[in-house]
Formats: structure tokens, C-alpha cells, sequence
């Protein structure tokens, strides 16, 4: 569904990128895992191109999307679901929902939104609950739900969550990425950047490890969870044997 | 669908985009972990993120066993010893042994490609597995056993024992419905069976995997009459990974390579430029799953060519041909061109030598002159009777003469001094005095 393809991206000229391959199959859930200012955002920028690629080919469906704008890639079915929920706190649940629709109203198929929505309080039943409720009130947890949400209004093929987990309470965390399966369940494509590694190579069917730009591992979720390199570096194992 | 089967059918474009990423992966880390590629890398200026797609893979330096002999015995290994949880070694008859070593996914994978190969041969979990590969530093034993059990078939582990009565016996009384060996093992036993008179029918033989080293169409031929089986090649190296590289499938008609763990190409030996599809060279694989032990462009010494075009079994990996020789040993004689193993392959067809030689070649009167020392198989009928035994000595020669166009003395030994002599090496071993 989604190729990435030895692509180099950047913020000028800070190369942050560097000759980075990945893919995802439809239908999977896809981890990447790294450090802090490995490169997992611009990643995710690059690939909904609000950072053109310096080089490299980005394939969507088998559509180059490297030259098309912002907004387009949306309409396309590959959906960002931004870092730190970025709902809009003045409006309410409900209009914040309605917001990310925007390309179904586009596209004409104004019938459907009222489906997406009750898919959209199946999945997160709270959402229902507080749709009056103004955005910018909810939890942390309420609001990562919301930005998933509303990120689903525009029944995405693909949807990148850039740190669900971020910020949020363990039992919270574990709702999301429950919710998070069952989208995949219902058919949905997921690739998912993440600092909690073992979160997210719980749910993930295969995972890419970033370091500095570059991807030094691959493999399938359970692969990487045997890696040495990863349980140390990433999911906090093996303490005795680096205190000695 | 199992996963596996998503993989070996894999389309064209979705195997490149794995491969690319799998290779760009591997090098970012063998250029971190191994100082050997890293040296390598910034000797020829080859910067790592040049390499964008799979045909920028000639750009990169090759890996010899000259620098894995060097490197012995762990500079090669892209982990920590804490990391790896076996290790295996070649064996060191020409210098010293190359040590190879294998993380927890190595074994995983292993298991699995082996596990792969085996069922394209229709091996399942009904079948009896008799291994008659060493369990040791030599990766055939352990690695077919690892495949053999993944698939949930009853392995046999039968390498130590050497007579041939006893391997008869297990064949006989644990059922055994497939075998798993080396051509010289498989062919000593065919020819057991038959100066015995064990019928086919007497065993529950139905297929066998041979491996570990080349072997021609009429040895084939030999084992699958006697025993009545259907044989599959299977091609692998312990640099590499061990068995598990590629082998054939149900069509025969080319080794499948497992393209989702190992790119492989064909270059000149001489030139080192790569080869065309088709085209005969030495094959160099690079490894781009591989944790522990990884390698780029490595070459294998072995010739071969890549077989252009799909498989009609429906599998999208590249074919490679048989293994048809080495690169390394060449032997230029009397004006012709002569692999030691095409000698081999005519010893194995004359019957009652048995399936080794030793080559001689040396310098008398200014002329080359060859001389092939073979042995009588210990329960070969006539091994009494001289004039049969002349008879044998001169049809040899006469083979040799037709296929090769020169003229060689055949010379017989006692079958173990032959394999004393030999060090056990099941290929040829040549010894040139021409220039010593």
C-alpha cells in the first residue's frame, strides 16, 4: 500500500533522513521505533509530504505522491494523525469530528459522515458521551481518541499516528492501542511511529528501528522483540549486565 | 496462506522494495558494527547511502574467503559474543577454518528457510527424516535438523553411525521416508543396496535432499533408480548460512534462491564484472537478514549462472543452475580445460570405483601427464578377479580420453588409504607438481 523508497529528507539543509526504505502491506500494522530525534516525525511529515523529500520515490497505492501538495495526499487515503493530538480546543468534540471530514464533503459523499461518525463513537464510546463538550476540556487520553477520530472521519486507507502514546496514563495507553487493533481488524492500514517500543511492537506485525535517519533494523514485530540490540536499547532489558 | 508462501510468490516489485530495504538496512549496520566493511567501504570511497537501489549493489566491494580467514576468528561478526548463540566453522583444510556465527532470529530464520526448502520437496509432518549429514562444526547436521523439526516430520539424527547395515537397519525398521545427505553418502548407499540385493520395496524411502556438494545428472539417476525416489538439490555454505540458500523445487529444473533473506548475482571470476542472466560465472551472494554474521557480495568460489525467466511452479525467486564446478580450481592441461569435479563425475559412473579421487599432475619429459588414483569398492564382486579389474582400469581411462581428450594413468588404492589420503574431502583432491 505504502513504499518509501530510499528517500532523504530534511529541514534545509539538515539532512535528518538519510536513504530511509520502508513499506506497508494492506491490512498490517507497521511500528517504527527510535530515540528521541532519531528522525520518526520527519518521517511522517515526509511521507504526508508537509516536507518534500529531497530524493527518494514515495509510492501510495502505486501513485508517486512525492510531487502532490499536502491536502491531496488526505484525499488519496493516507491520513496523519499529528504528534501531540493538535485538536482544535475552541470547538467541540462533535465539530472537531466534522472538521475531518473536510474531504468527504470535498469528494461529494456528504451521506457518509453521518456513518463515519457512529463508527467513530463505536470505536471510542467517550467521544459520544462528551460530543458537546469542548475539545480543548478533554483528558489527554479523551483527546488522543479524538484526534484518532477525527482522522477516521476521512475514511482513511492508511492512517500514521505520530506517538499515540505520548503523555498518557498506562491504562489510557493500552485503550488507544486496543482501539488501535481493532481499526486494523476493520481494515484499516497502519504505520505507527513510537517512542514506547514495547507498546508498539505489541500491536505491530512488523517493526523498522530508526537511529539517527537511518533504519538499522527490520523485521517482524517478534523478531525485533528477540533482538538483543532492541530489549537493551529499547525496551529497558538487561540492566544488570550494563551496570557492571 | 502461510507467510512463507506470501513470500515465495511474492510479486517482482514488492521482492526489490523488501530486498532494498533489507540491504540498506544491513549495510548501515555492518558499516557501524564490522570494521572490515567499514575499511572496506571507506577504502573505495563507497558512501552507504548511494546504494538506492538493487542495482547499485555492483558498486560495492566484494567479500573473498581470504578476508574471512583473516578475520578468524570473530572480527567478522556484526555482535557481541553475548549476542550469538551458536557457532558453527568450515572446515580448515586449506588454511585456517572460517567461524560463523548465528543470533537467536539467525536460528529462527534458519530454521525456517530450511523448514521452506524441505517442504518444497513435500516433506511434511508424517514424513521420517533420516540425516546423514555430521552433527558438529559443519552446519548440514544441525541446520537440516532445525528445518526438519519446524515442519513437525521425526528427524533422525543418523550421522555416526558408518556401516552401512546399520543405516539399512533404521531405514528399514524407524520407516524412514526420506533422506537427507550428501551425493558421495547417498551413492555409497545406493551401491550398498544393490551388491546387497535390498529391493526398493524393502524400504519406505519415497524422496531424499542431497547437498553439501555438486553433483551430476547421472548420479542422480543412479540413486533415484535404486532406490526408487525423487531427489531435490539443495544448495547451501556456512559463510552464508548453511543449508537453507536455495534448492529445488517439484519442477527441477534450477535451485530457487530464498531472494527474501539473500540477493545473489554471478560475476566473472577473472574480470569481477558482473555477469548477465544466463551467463556461466561464480556466484556471490549477499546476506541481508543476517544478525550476527553478515556479508556483502560474498564469493562463494562455486560457478554457476542465473536461470532467466519465471518457474512454472508458480514460485517468483530466481533460479541459479546446478552448481557445475569451482572457480578456484581449474586445472589447464595438456591444452584442455579440466574441473576436477567433471573428473569426479566420470569416476562416479564407472562402477565398482568407488565415488573418490585423487589427481596428480605433473611435468614427465616436458609434457603434462595426469594421473587419477582411485579405489575398488570394498564390496565390489570381482575384487578378486585381475582381468576384470584391468578391464575397469582401462574403460576409465578410455572415459577420460572421449570426454576430456587427454590421455590418463588410472592408478588403484586401498579404498581408506584413498580416504585417509583425502582427509575425508569428498571432492578431488589435486595435487599440481608441475611447478613445485
Amino acid at each position: 500500500m505504502l513504499k518509501v523508497r530510499s528517500v532523504e529528507s530534511g529541514y534545509g539543509k539538515l539532512k535528518v533522513l538519510t536513504n530511509v526504505s520502508l513499506h506497508v502491506g494492506k491490512g498490517e500494522i507497521v511500528g517504527i521505533i527510535g530515540a528521541n530525534g532519531a528522525g520518526k516525525t520527519t518521517l511522517l511529515h515526509t511521507i504526508s509530504q508537509v516536507i518534500k523529500p529531497q530524493c527518494g520515490e514515495i509510492r501510495f497505492n502505486d501513485i508517486p505522491i512525492t510531487t502532490i501538495a499536502p491536502h491531496k495526499t488526505n484525499s488519496l487515503g493516507c491520513v496523519l494523525v499529528p504528534e501531540g493530538r493538535q485538536v482544535f480546543a475552541p470547538m467541540t468534540v462533535a465539530e472537531n469530528l466534522l472538521l475531518g471530514a473536510y474531504s468527504l464533503y470535498k469528494k461529494g459523499k456528504k451521506e457518509c459522515v453521518t456513518e463515519e461518525l457512529s463508527k467513530v463513537y463505536g470505536l471510542f464510546p467517550v467521544l459520544k458521551q462528551r460530543h458537546a463538550q469542548l475539545a480543548g476540556t478533554l483528558s489527554g487520553g479523551e483527546q488522543q481518541m479524538l484526534a484518532i477520530g477525527r482522522a477516521l472521519m476521512a475514511k482513511p486507507l492508511c492512517i500514521m499516528l505520530d506517538e499515540p502514546s505520548m503523555g498518557l496514563a498506562p491504562l489510557v495507553v493500552k485503550e488507544i492501542l486496543t482501539a488501535i487493533r481493532t481499526l486494523r481488524d476493520t481494515g484499516t492500514t497502519i504505520l505507527i511511529v513510537e517512542q514506547n517500543s514495547k507498546a508498539v511492537l505489541g500491536i505491530a506485525d512488523r517493526g523498522y528501528v530508526l537511529e539517527t535517519g537511518s533504519i538499522v533494523l527490520e523485521g517482524t514485530a517478534q523478531d525485533l522483540l528477540n533482538n538483543t540490540e532492541v530489549q537493551r536499547a529499547y525496551l529497558g532489558k538487561d540492566y544488570t549486565r550494563i551496570n557492571e | 496462506m502461510t507467510v512463507h508462501q506470501l513470500s515465495e510468490t511474492m510479486s517482482k516489485p514488492d521482492l526489490s522494495q523488501l530486498q532494498i530495504e533489507r540491504l540498506q538496512t544491513t549495510l548501515n549496520r555492518v558499516y557501524r558494527n564490522v570494521s572490515f566493511y567499514k575499511h572496506a567501504l571507506d577504502e573505495h570511497k563507497i558512501q552507504i547511502d548511494t546504494i538506492r537501489n538493487l542495482a547499485d549493489i555492483r558498486n560495492l566491494p566484494l567479500t573473498s574467503k581470504e578476508d574471512l580467514r583473516k578475520s578468524y576468528p570473530y572480527d567478522m561478526f556484526a555482535l557481541p559474543l553475548r549476542d550469538v548463540v551458536r557457532i558453527h566453522a568450515s572446515s580448515g583444510t586449506t588454511g585456517k577454518p572460517i567461524v560463523v556465527g548465528y543470533s537467536r532470529n539467525d536460528l529462527a530464520h534458519w530454521a525456517d528457510l530450511v523448514a521452506r526448502e524441505l517442504s518444497w520437496a513435500g516433506i511434511t509432518d508424517r514424513d521420517v527424516v533420516q540425516i546423514g549429514f555430521a552433527y558438529g562444526l559443519f552446519t548440514g547436521g544441525l541446520g537440516y535438523q532445525d528445518g526438519a523439526e519446524k515442519i513437525g516430520a521425526s528427524v533422525i539424527p543418523a550421522s555416526n553411525q558408518t556401516a552401512m547395515s546399520d543405516l539399512f537397519t533404521i531405514m528399514k525398521d524407524f520407516k524412514t521416508s526420506a533422506l537427507i545427505c550428501s551425493p558421495t553418502t547417498a551413492l555409497t548407499l545406493a551401491r550398498y543396496m544393490r551388491s546387497t540385493g535390498i529391493h526398493p520395496e524393502q524400504l519406505h524411502m519415497k524422496r531424499g535432499i542431497i547437498g553439501s556438494e555438486p553433483w551430476s545428472e547421472s548420479v542422480r539417476t543412479e540413486i533415484e533408480e535404486t532406490f526408487q525416489i525423487e531427489l531435490f538439490d539443495s544448495y547451501g555454505l556456512s559463510e552464508i548460512m548453511g543449508p537453507g540458500v536455495s534448492a529445488e523445487c517439484e519442477c527441477h529444473c534450477g535451485l530457487h534462491v530464498n531472494e527474501d533473506h539473500f540477493i545473489v548475482e554471478v560475476i566473472d571470476p577473472k574480470t569481477l564484472e558482473s555477469l548477465d542472466e544466463g551467463d556461466e560465472g561464480e556466484l556471490v551472494f549477499t546476506t541481508i537478514t543476517k544478525e550476527a554474521f553478515p556479508l556483502i557480495r560474498y564469493r562463494t568460489g562455486d560457478r554457476g549462472s542465473i536461470i532467466p525467466g519465471p518457474c512454472k511452479c508458480g514460485r517468483t525467486f530466481v533460479r541459479t543452475s546446478r552448481i557445475t564446478g569451482r572457480t578456484d580450481d581449474l586445472i589447464m592441461l595438456q591444452g584442455a580445460k579440466v574441473f576436477p569435479l567433471q573428473l569426479l563425475n566420470t569416476v562416479h559412473e564407472t562402477k565398482g570405483i568407488a565415488p573418490q579421487c585423487q589427481i596428480i599432475i605433473s611435468k614427465t619429459d616436458g609434457a603434462d601427464a595426469i594421473e587419477i588414483r582411485v579405489a575398488i569398492e570394498s564390496n565390489y564382486e570381482h575384487i578378486d578377479e585381475i582381468k576384470i579389474l584391468e578391464k575397469l582400469r582401462t574403460d576409465l581411462g578410455k572415459s577420460v580420453k572421449d570426454r576430456f581428450g587427454i590421455g590418463a594413468k588410472i592408478t588403484f588404492m586401498e579404498e581408506t588409504t584413498l580416504i585417509n589420503e583425502n582427509r575425508g574431502k569428498k571432492q578431488p583432491v589435486v595435487i599440481d607438481k608441475r611447478y613445485s
